[in-house]
């Protein structure tokens, strides 16, 4: 049955002579470890003696003592519900109320006045309830191991066995069973749960489930995993679905290797620098006050871009002065205090507005967007400056304030005068057109800050439609010349000791991120998820490193070799760990 | 007998948690409670066996009716339980 399979030496060299095992991985953590198998369920047979305190019942007892043993086991499950955490401890109390189930009960003692063993009695009516389930599939079908976990324990009460489940681990272990039920997770001394596998249970099922919430590698559906001998060490790699037995030491290293660096990812929850102290600000970009409230318990320095188009997206009028300031105080109170750059709206070209679209445009990512709509609407920027403002005094947060599309100095200048006359102090633009990158001395005079926008950067310096996939190459943020023009802003702001953020797609690359961090950028910006390994990245590796990095990609001739130049530099155990 | 209808609010629907809390609760009433949505059913209330092979999910509507002294308490107590969103009141 087992469908073992022999050396794989053309997919993964290190795994020669070892055997593996294929299943559905849940979750992406790998990990080495001796296996424990979950104690089978005692074989009982059919006409077993209904036992009391160890003795055989009697014949006017055993109705009762089979009703006592139900009551017992789903008062046991009751209590391990109520330690348990979240879904397992719903999944627990629905387990507990099948061992309680009066239709249940009444089906088993009706069988038994008919004649059947308890033991037998609780079999079938326990296999006709499970055929009814597996019947309606999905996610009854995967209720079938809570409801056989019930008959288990029921069964070992009434014959006076020990309650069948897990062993009990003395070291970090890799538990394997054929499948676990809630009451089998419940019974686990998780601190010494290394890995689960199972040889059946499905992706969505309960073990599946558990081994998410707990972060732990998981293979389902394994083939051949019951066979596994206790004590036996395997690799687990949950991002494969594969368990390899007795892997070599290359294979465990590699394992280790990975292991420790997902706790340090996740463990690491300081401020972004180098490794020696250089501060890097890792920001998140979002999008709605519903982003920021996600951001309450994620390690992140602030919001980097707020982007306010979702405020103004299928609507037909501007939103209120009113509903614009409820928004920004919301998001200004999730921050609590950290950091949070509002982007004033960037309509037009690829984000059409009802009102505020140019319909007759040509050309409109060379039309009149972002900024530029001051020429027809200037009510619109009015309105949401007055706004931000509002929010502030509301909330008694500061915050930063940027706009879009500026092409000049003397666009910086306007906007800065228009949103200071409102009361905001922190006033800055987007980096987004190549004129203001060459201008970025004379833009940041006349603002207290910039935020590249590598993506339109990128487009306006290559002259590339970013909708156009068949340019991809061309759009390459380590096109060279992109590249320069980060760097002269960046040098801008260095001069004049002004922070210059970038909160474009770049920002989220790991190995870029160097690359921007060497050119001095200040603050990183990018979907909240992707900060870990930026973190992790930038951690890694001196402010001197990040520069000779930066250096070397800005001296490349093209957009390949200036990644290839990047990545040379970087630390053996970045690239491996990042898979860079 | 008593009788009314109620829109599922637990996210889970009629399964896990909620299932679990909903038949505690219709049995402990002591009274004849039985659940049915649409074809399906009516079942014992107070069994989640058969409760969970209504497959009653968030959003679905289901019948409750009750027969016994206090019909009309138990049935109130029961439908405002289906009318909330169970897991949020736990976890």
């Amino acid at each position: 049955m087992a469908t073992t399979t022999g050396p794989d030496s053309a997919e993964a060299p290190v795994l020669v002579g070892a055997t593996r095992l294929h299943g559905i991985g849940v979750g992406r953590g790998g990990v080495v470890g001796p296996v424990a198998q979950v104690r089978p369920v005692p074989q009982v047979a059919a006409d077993a003696a209904v036992l009391i305190d160890g003795v055989p019942a009697g014949p006017d007892e055993v109705r009762g003592a089979v009703g006592a043993a139900f009551g017992e086991v789903a008062d046991r499950l009751r209590r391990e519900s109520e330690r348990a955490p979240g879904v397992l401890g719903g999944v627990l109390a629905a387990t507990a109320e099948m061992a309680a189930d009066p239709a249940l009960r009444a089906k088993v003692l009706s069988r038994m006045d008919d004649g059947d063993g308890a033991v037998g009695a609780i079999t079938i009516v326990v296999a006709e309830f499970a055929a009814m389930f597996e019947q309606a599939g999905g996610y009854l079908a995967e209720r079938v191991t809570d409801l056989r976990s019930v008959r288990d324990r029921v069964i070992a009460e009434v014959v006076g066995l020990p309650a069948p489940g897990v062993p009990h681990l003395t070291e970090p272990s890799v538990v394997v069973a054929l499948d676990l039920a809630p009451a089998d997770t419940a019974a686990l001394d998780l601190s010494m749960v290394l890995a689960i596998v199972t040889e059946q249970g499905g992706p969505t099922g309960h073990t599946a489930i558990i081994a998410r919430q707990l972060g732990l590698p998981c293979v389902v559906q394994t083939a051949g995993a019951t066979e596994l001998a206790d004590g036996v060490v395997v690799a687990v790699d949950a991002s494969a679905g594969i368990v390899t037995v007795e892997p070599g030491d290359e294979l465990r290293r590699e394992f280790d290797q990975r292991r420790r660096l997902e706790q340090s990812f996740a463990s690491d929850v300081a401020p972004g620098a180098s490794s020696d102290g250089a501060p890097v600000g890792l920001l998140a970009n979002i999008g709605t006050a519903a982003d920021a409230a996600r951001l309450t318990d994620t390690a992140v320095e602030g919001v980097g871009l707020f982007r306010t188009e979702v405020l103004f997206l299928d609507r037909v009028t501007a939103p209120t002065v009113e509903e614009q300031s409820a928004v920004y105080a919301e998001v200004l109170r999730s921050l609590a205090g950290r950091k949070v750059v509002v982007r004033t709206l960037d309509a037009g070209a690829d984000k059409p507005l009802a009102f505020a679209h140019q319909s007759d445009e040509p050309n409109p990512a060379l039309g009149v967007r972002g900024y530029r709509l001051v020429r027809t609407m200037a009510e619109l920027l009015d309105t949401q400056l007055e706004a931000l403002a509002r929010a502030e005094r509301e909330t008694g947060i500061k915050a930063w304030v940027m706009a879009p599309m500026i092409a000049t100095p003397a666009e910086a200048r306007d906007f800065a005068t228009a949103a200071r006359a409102k009361g905001l102090t922190m006033v800055g633009v987007m980096v987004e057109i190549p004129a203001a990158a060459l201008r970025a001395t004379e833009i940041l005079a006349e603002v207290d800050f910039v935020s590249l926008g590598t993506n339109d950067l990128a487009q306006y310096t290559m002259a590339t439609d970013r909708t156009l996939g068949e340019l991809g190459d061309l759009l390459d943020p380590w096109q060279p010349a992109v590249l320069d023009l980060v760097a002269l802003t960046a040098q801008a702001g260095r001069d004049l000791g002004k922070p210059v953020g970038v909160c474009g797609e770049s920002a989220s690359d790991p190995l870029l991120a160097l690359v921007l961090a060497g050119f001095g950028a200040t603050t990183l910006s990018m979907s909240a998820s992707a900060v870990p390994a930026v973190r992790f990245s930038l951690r890694r590796h001196t402010m001197h490193q990040l520069q000779a990095i930066a250096a070397a990609a800005r001296a490349a001739g093209n957009a390949p070799d200036a990644r290839a130049a990047a990545l040379a530099l970087v630390e053996a155990e970045v690239r491996m760990a990042l898979q860079l | 007998m008593a009788e009314q209808s109620v829109v599922i609010a637990s996210k889970a629907g009629l399964h896990a948690r909620p299932a679990a809390l909903f038949t505690q609760a219709a049995a402990r009433s002591g009274l004849v409670v039985r659940i049915a949505k649409g074809s399906m059913g009516p079942v014992d209330a107070a069994s989640i066996l058969q409760v969970m092979t209504l497959g009653a999910a968030m959003g679905d509507t289901v019948t409750l009716t009750v027969e016994g002294p206090d019909e009309d308490r138990v049935l109130d107590e029961l439908v405002t339980m289906l009318a909330t969103d169970l897991d949020a009141v736990q976890s």
